[in-house]
């Protein structure tokens, strides 16, 4: 076991990844000479060389179609966008032309290609740069869309991303860049659509990933399990698309109550799709009706105390949580 | 201002055609006031009192002044990108609403909402700091529409970085424009470099100017460290899209002392510490003072009382941000869907 931050566990799935196949490649602004807009390719540059690891123009719809193409004749490029939000330039490309390549071309054509980037909301970024993207493009049949909440999850499955042969958007998160954890040693991949039981628990279920999970969700159920002398089982889905819903379905048959946690908009949000899925495959098991906690339905203000109001927190986890359990 | 007054101006000097002192000696202030303004963002940046993104002007600032302050009417239009506090600022927004917005607070420009990156101003035709990149040229197409669909005597000037130039919005907006003939002066500020990206890694064509000929658009390139050549070349175009609606592209040459945002260093990377210094030599506010002064219009007096004057001008608009009330609660569910603000 090493210990690594988030954006180097990242950078040795990419290496290890270009070292495995010549095919793959990393495209992005400033992922070459400047080492990255948040250093996540650190090194790769000088390693593979200006071939393999390229700057771009600030040219999103440009660089993810070069990507798309490239994939349709063989390669399998990593495109890098700065942000997530950068990607709505490059929405048409996303999801006109890698998401429904194989549908449309009878099978013909298959896009193996990792978009990926950080995403979400960080300190003060205001309404264009802080948002949670997931629910949109996990929308579109054809794309997958992977979010790790922590390294050794970003590297293994970053690793199976990249060995995929379909579409991935691969959403990290800014502030997590720095955060450490503990990495196997040698090689290993985790595969898309299991989820991982986080903390085991009996009183209820609460589902959340990324950041959300990490920063928010799980210090908020150290307080609550003392607070409200509760036992919560935690769940992080890994992926979003595909969701794995048999592990959330069996957990809520445990706890009978079940609240999810995103980043997002509530409004066709991932919670809204797991809240019907255990509400369809779960029903009699549920004590309560099922509680989403969200961003609140506006753009991101700017200004400190409206950014920390609008985004999931203690309080809103906790008014959830007494929710489920009736408790006023 | 008072005790240079006694220094006679000499006559019709070519560089200064009909520009009066008090004029000249606004541009003056209006550069040092950005300057002075932007290194006091930077201290309260270090201190944790900015948040998120912060871009700064500094090396820039003949060209806000030179194309707004200078060319341009009240009434006219400017829309711009994310390093905008300089533009807002010669086009007359108020700054200690601007400062009072980069600290979050209620008084501010946005009342909290957009931060450093979007200063808005209806009052004075300031429509916006945008932070994705090229994703306001079309808007500024969208005005010139507007300007010419009323039959209006206006324009609508556009900033943007060089590495915009590469977006796919930029060459659909300068399409549109030419195409329809509308009133859109175009600037492109080129200071070399998108983050650590330079101009020649970015761009197919290194002359940016360049770009207007494939939209029929005339273009024109301008010394970015000259504010009385940006204000001939701005008021220039401005007379002409009032006259005949034509756009205009002008790729002015300029250098940012700073690094890109406040957590780029000033030189490292893609930079040499003697790029920068050598750089430094043109300071376009310099520039300014010793023209000022070769035409003896002002003595070394001048430059002691105007610093004096911005100081507590910046004074004051920190103490107004810092004693701000924090925007309230329910203002995070305001202005999501026009309704009026019911107040
Ligand atoms: C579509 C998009 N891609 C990437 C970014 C990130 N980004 C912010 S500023 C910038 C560089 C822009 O450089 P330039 O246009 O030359 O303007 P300057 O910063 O030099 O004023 C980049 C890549 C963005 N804001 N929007
Ligand atoms: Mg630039």
């Amino acid at each position: 076991m090493a210990i690594v931050s988030l954006r180097e566990a990242i950078n040795q799935a990419i290496d290890e990844e270009m070292a495995r196949d010549e095919r793959v490649f990393l495209m992005g602004e400033e992922v070459a000479n400047y080492q990255g807009a948040y250093k996540v390719s650190q090194g790769l540059l000088q390693k593979w060389g200006p071939r393999r690891i390229i700057d771009t123009p600030i040219a999103e719809a440009g660089f993810a179609g070069v990507g798309v193409g490239a994939a349709m004749v063989g390669l399998r490029p990593i495109i890098e966008f700065m942000t997530w939000n950068f990607s709505l330039v490059a929405y048409d490309q996303i999801v006109n032309n890698a998401a429904k390549m194989l549908s449309m071309s009878g099978g013909n054509f298959h896009v193996p290609i990792v978009f990926r980037g950080p995403g979400g909301a960080a300190h003060g970024l205001g309404a264009t740069h802080s948002q949670a993207l997931e629910s949109v493009y996990a929308h579109f049949p054809g794309l997958k869309v992977v979010m790790p909440s922590n390294c050794k999850d970003a590297k293994g499955l970053l690793k199976t991303s990249i060995r995929d042969d379909n579409p991935i958007v691969f959403i990290e998160s800014e502030v997590m860049y720095g955060d450490k954890g503990e990495i196997p040693d040698g090689e290993y991949t985790i595969p898309l659509g299991v989820g991982e039981i986080k903390k085991e628990g009996n009183d209820l279920t609460i589902v959340s990933w990324s950041k959300t999970l990490a920063h928010v969700v799980l210090k908020a159920v150290d307080v609550l399990q003392q607070e409200l002398n509760v036992s919560i089982e935690v769940i992080d889905p890994r992926t979003i698309k595909p969701m794995d819903y048999d592990l959330i379905v069996e957990s809520v048959k445990k706890t009978n109550r079940l609240v999810i946690v995103e980043e997002g908009w509530p409004f066709a949000g991932v919670g809204a799709q797991i809240s019907h899925e255990v509400t369809s495959r779960a029903f009699d098991s549920l004590d309560a009706p099922v509680e989403r906690v969200t961003q609140e339905d506006v753009p991101l203000p700017y200004a400190h105390n409206l950014e920390t109001l609008s985004l999931p927190n203690l309080d809103k986890i906790r008014t959830a949580v007494k929710k489920v359990l009736y408790i006023d | 201002m008072k005790s240079t007054a006694a220094v006679a101006p000499k006559q019709n000097h070519s560089r200064l055609p009909g520009l009066s002192r008090e004029t000249l000696l606004s541009w003056y202030d209006d550069m040092l006031l950005v300057r002075r303004f932007e290194e006091k963002c930077a201290q309260l940046y270090g201190m944790g009192k900015i948040m998120g993104f912060c871009h700064l002007y500094n090396g820039q600032e003949a060209v806000s002044t030179g194309a707004i302050k200078g060319a341009l009417n009240p009434n006219d239009y400017v829309i711009t990108a994310y390093r905008d506090h300089g533009q807002a600022i010669s086009k007359g927004v108020d700054p200690k609403a601007i400062l009072a917005e980069l600290l979050g607070k209620y008084t501010g420009t946005t009342r909290g909402k957009g931060g450093s990156m979007h200063i808005f101003d209806r009052a004075t035709n300031f429509l916006g700091g945008h932070a994705i990149i090229g994703g306001h040229i079309p808007l500024a197409s969208g005005v010139g529409f507007a300007i010419k669909y009323r039959g209006e005597k206006k324009v609508c000037l556009c900033f943007m970085g060089d590495g915009a130039t590469n977006i796919g919005a930029f060459h659909e907006a300068l399409n549109l424009a030419g195409l329809w003939k509308l009133p859109v002066i175009f600037i492109i500020e080129n200071n070399k470099y998108a983050m650590g990206t330079a101009v020649e890694r970015s761009s197919a064509v290194q002359d940016l100017h360049k770009k207007a000929i494939a939209y029929n658009i005339s273009s024109e390139v301008v010394n970015g460290m000259d504010v009385l050549e940006i204000y001939q070349k701005v008021k220039a175009a401005a007379d002409r899209a009032r006259a005949t609606y034509e756009p205009t592209l002008l790729e002015i040459e300029t250098y940012r002392f700073r690094g890109h945002s406040m957590s780029d260093p000033v030189h490292g990377v893609y930079r040499s510490k003697d790029e920068v210094e050598s750089r430094k030599q043109s300071d376009p506010i310099i520039l300014l003072g010793e023209t000022l002064k070769e035409e003896g219009m002002i003595t070394d007096q001048y430059f002691d009382e105007a610093e004096k004057r911005i100081k507590k001008i910046v004074e004051e608009c920190v103490e107004f941000a810092e004693n701000s009330p924090d925007p309230p609660v329910d203002e995070l569910w305001k202005d999501v869907y026009f309704e009026g603000r019911g107040e």
